[in-house]
This record gives C-alpha cells, structure tokens and sequence, in this order.
C-alpha cells in the first residue's frame, strides 16, 4: 500500500473519520516516538485545541521497555478534525495508561484511536476515555488490543464512557481485541448515555439554571480523567481547557 | 401567596389532576393527604415545572413576596411566553405587585421567585457536592433577583448554620448530593437545602416518611424555624399524624382522583388516620 495514499472507509481505523477534512491535510505528519527506557517512568500530555477550521492530526508512537511505565493525558477539544493516534509497544512487565476526553461540538469529528501491543508478559494497560458531544458533532474511541502468543499475565482494561446532548451528535466506541495468549485479561466497558433529566429538574428545582446545571454534571463526567498529572500548572491548564469547552456547548 | 384554581394536567397522556383548586395565605401551613396514586407529587411536580408534567388548564398565581416587589421584575421572564400572557403591555406584570403566573415561568424561575420542592425521592448527582450544589444554586437565585452573589465564606458560614439546625453533619454536605446517603438522610439534607435556600413557599413531598422518631423530631422543628413565618407559607404532603403534631397545619385536605375532595382544620388528619379514607373519599 502507499503510505500516501488517502484513507478510505473500509480502513477500520478511518472508519468514522472526517475525510474530506482529512484530504485537505494529507499526507499527516511522520508519528513522534516517544521511548522510555527499561525501569524508567515517563508522562505525557497532549491538550489538542487547534483552531475550529483546522485539521489536527497528532500520531503518536510509545514504546516502553521493560518495566517501564508511561501515562499520558489526551484533552481532545480543537479543529473540524482532530485526531489522535497512539501506538504502543509494551514490554515484559510494562505499563501504560491514557487518560482522554473528548468534548465537541458543531460539526467537529475527535477522535482518539489506539493500539496497544502487549509484546511480552506480564504487561499492563489501562485506557479511560470520556466523551461528550453536543449539535452534530463525533467523537470516536477505537482501542485494539493486541496480545502476542507469550504475552501471558497480559491485564488489560479499556473504559469508555460518551455523553450525547443532542439527538444530532454521534458516539462510537470500537474496541478490537486480538489474543494469541491464554493467560490474559482484558477488561471492556463502553456505555453511551445522556444527561439524567431527573437531575436536570432537581437542580432546577433549586434555581440552578439550566446552563449551569448542565455544566456541572458535565464537569463531574469528565472529572477524574486529569486527576493523575502530577505537574500542578499543567493539571489546571486541562481543568480549565475542558471546563471553557463544556461551558461552551451549553 | 398560592392560588390554585381548577388545575388539571397530563402525564404522559394520562389525566391526573382534574380541575384541582387550593389557596394558600403567607403565614399558613396546609397539609395534603390521600391515597397512594391520588395525585400528590403529580400537584408538587407540577407547581415545580417539571417536564412531561404538561398542564392542560386552569392557572397558579403565586404571590411571591408582597414586601420585595423588585423580585418580579428582576426576573428573567422567558420573553415568549410573557408576551402572550401579558399582552404588549409590559406595565401589567407590575401593577398588581409581586403576584406571578407562575405556569409561564421555568423551573429555575419558579425557584427564584421563592418556591421550593423537597423531593418524596431525592434525586443522587454523583460528582456533585452538596457544597457547591447548594452555592451554585444559591447564586443563580441571587443573580435572577438582581441581588449579589454570596462569597465563599458568607456561603460556608449560611450552610454551617442551616446544617447544625437540622442537626446535620458538614462532612455530609461535602459529599456528593444525595449520593450513599440513607433514605432519613436524603430527607434531612432536602431541609437543610430548603433552610439555605430560603425560600417563601415549600412544597414538601412526604418529607417525613423515612424519618427516624428522633430525626422526625428534628425536622419538624428544623421546617417551623425556618418557614413558620408571618410571609411564608408551607405545604405539607404527608401520609402520617404523627409529623403534623411537631408542623401543626391550619388547614388539612384530602387529595383523592385528583381533586381537593375535602378541607378542614387539623382535626380532619386525626379522623383520617382513626377512619381512612373510604368514606371521604365516597362522599
Ligand atoms: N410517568 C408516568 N406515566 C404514567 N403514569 C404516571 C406517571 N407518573 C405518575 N403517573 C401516575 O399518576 C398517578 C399519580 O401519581 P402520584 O405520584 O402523583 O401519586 P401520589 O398521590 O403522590 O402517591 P403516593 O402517595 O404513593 O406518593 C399514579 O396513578 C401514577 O401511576
Ligand atoms: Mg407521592
């Protein structure tokens, strides 16, 4: 295949995606790699807030060496495309963990696609992806999970929560798994849901009114997902970023 | 303070209040009893706005404070609705001072103007605490009435005080609203609710069921303190005597089919606890 051809549909990691926004960045930049040495212990954050017109293509690839652990935090908010990629190598007793949210709205299409190559055993891999899309918007989670055949102890977990508030946008979660080894556990939850209108009425009832209400549980959705960057500013940048972003859509 | 007259309304397509009337005057606590599928919470939901609550005639006119005509008009009106209500005349709203259509306004206005709902079930919000709940409500009343926003510390210092008068914990408050807490505790936490929000008129929807003997108590003093007020006025929903010997109503009336079929003074709640409700509701 050429490397530069343009993804089609039937690309399963292109299903979902927004191509003619995509041909208009095409070909995407080369992935950044990011290695963590055997024992080392590594974070990474990606805020992605690019301009509403704009197409953001983000490609990463991690590669963890024994014993070591990388955790990254995605805020996936910006562009009429924005997608992040992240493909990562595991090796024997690693571990990974991606923390994500998805907040869009208009015609925006997010994504957060990943592949995780449990390559040796006794690897671990944790994946919680919070979603909440308004108006026509898209978001996509898709997760593959590959575990090779002496990947034994392999613990993998993906959870994948999306919020829809309106009718018009759209939420897909696809994980895939793809398991040679036998002594392994992979873990998956993915629920679509909307806002709980009892609560609605509830803290209108008390003169919350609704834009704040909708706000509030919203935030208490997303909550949690930066609650592990260790670096103060930086957490408090991502609060604020996602905060502004929901309080936009209502 | 309330009137309602000849209230009927749907839920999901089915009738359950038929042409229900009730007046209530600032300083006076009524008392709703009935069977179980009467309409009890259909009447608190519906005063409240709650959607699917769809009314399908009569009108609540809610006088809400005769001493702070500026509420009225420091409320945002949702423009469309006014104008149909009102006419063009904008004066109108004014001239009979503080006195609303309380079905034209929407729930967070209806808080504002100074009703309040306690929940027959409290509704959880996981991640939310009570603190900034309540705060944040609070303050949204505030800015629709025109007034300040209360500070961090003025906030605490209303919550501390509401929460020690129902003799509630401040570690409950920084919880998640409602979330774990005990069916007792839910209720106890709605009066707290109601003591920081203030308002003029409570709707309380079987508050007392769930309640402990002591906690019963407690709430029964917690809702004279903060609502036995010569410009306040509450509506007790209740299946029970024993709450109406701590909040002494002045009127009693029994809900049945979705009517007010019978009112009377606080000796009405002893016949129906000693006969039921066969025979009044018959007549
Ligand atoms: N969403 C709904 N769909 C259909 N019927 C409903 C709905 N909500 C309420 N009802 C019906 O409306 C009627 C009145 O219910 P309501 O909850 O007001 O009764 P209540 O007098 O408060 O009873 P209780 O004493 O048991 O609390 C009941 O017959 C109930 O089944
Ligand atoms: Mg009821």
């Amino acid at each position: 295949m050429n490397a530069l051809a343009l993804p089609t549909r039937r690309d399963e990691a292109w299903r979902y995606s927004d191509l003619d926004a995509l041909a208009t960045a095409w070909p995407a930049a080369a992935p950044e790699l990011i290695i963590v040495r055997a024992g080392d212990s590594a974070a990474h954050v990606l805020l992605q807030d690019a301009p509403d017109d704009a197409v953001a293509i983000r490609d990463y690839r991690v590669e963890i060496a024994a014993g070591g652990s990388c955790g990254f935090h995605v805020l996936n908010i910006g562009g009429k495309l924005g997608r992040v990629t992240i493909s990562v190598t595991l090796g024997e007793g690693a571990h990974f963990a991606l923390h994500g949210a998805i907040i869009g709205g208009c015609e925006q299409t997010l994504e957060i696609v990943t592949t995780v190559h449990h390559a040796a055993p006794g690897a671990t891999s944790e994946q919680v992806v919070r979603s909440v899309l308004a108006g026509r918007a898209t978001g996509n989670y898709l997760g593959k999970i590959a575990v090779a055949r002496d990947a034994q102890k392999t613990d993998a977990s993906q959870s994948v929560k999306a919020m829809l508030l309106d009718r018009t946008a759209t939420a897909n979660a696809k994980p895939e798994l793809e398991i040679y080894a036998d002594d392994v556990k992979c873990a998956h939850g993915a629920t679509v849901g909307e806002l709980d209108k009892s609560a609605l009425f509830y803290m209108a009832s008390r003169g919350l009114d609704p834009a704040t209400a909708q706000t509030l549980l919203l935030r208490a959705f997303v909550a949690g997902v930066f609650d592990g960057i260790a670096d103060d500013a930086k957490r408090e940048r991502f609060e604020a970023a996602a905060l502004a972003k929901l309080e936009a859509l209502a | 303070m309330l009137q309602i007259t000849n209230l009927s309304n749907t839920v999901a397509d089915k009738p359950i209040l038929k042409g229900l009337s009730l007046t209530i005057q600032p300083g006076e606590i009524h008392a709703i009893m009935g069977p179980n599928g009467a309409g009890k919470s259909t009447l608190a939901y519906t005063l409240g706005g709650r959607p699917g609550y769809e009314v399908t005639g009569g009108t609540v006119t809610f006088q809400s404070n005769s001493v702070r005509p500026e509420l009225v008009e420091g409320l945002s009106f949702s423009g469309d609705k006014r104008e149909e209500k009102d006419g063009a005349s904008t004066g109108s709203a004014r001239t009979d001072v503080g006195a609303i259509d309380l079905l034209a306004l929407d729930p967070h206005e209806r808080a504002a103007a100074g009703l309040f709902l306690g929940f027959q079930y409290p509704v959880e919000i996981p991640g939310v605490s009570n603190l900034q709940f309540l705060r944040e409500s609070l303050n949204s009343q505030r800015k629709a009435r025109g007034e300040a926003p209360l500070s961090g510390g003025e906030f605490i210092k209303l919550a501390k005080e509401k929460a020690a008068l129902l003799g509630m914990d401040m570690d409950m408050l920084k919880r998640p609203v409602n979330v774990g807490f005990s069916g007792g505790e839910k209720k106890r936490n709605e009066m707290v609710q109601m003591g920081i929000l203030d308002p003029k008129l409570a709707i309380l929807d079987e508050t007392d069921s769930g309640l402990d003997i002591d906690a019963l108590r407690i709430v029964g003093a917690g809702i004279n303190a903060i609502m036995r007020k010569p410009d306040k006025a509450v509506l007790l929903i209740t299946h029970y005597q024993r709450l109406l010997d701590y909040v002494k109503p002045d009127f009693v009336h029994v809900l049945a089919g979705g009517r007010i079929v019978k009112s009377g003074g606080p000796e009405l709640a002893l016949e129906l606890e000693r006969e039921g409700y066969a025979e009044v509701v018959a007549a």
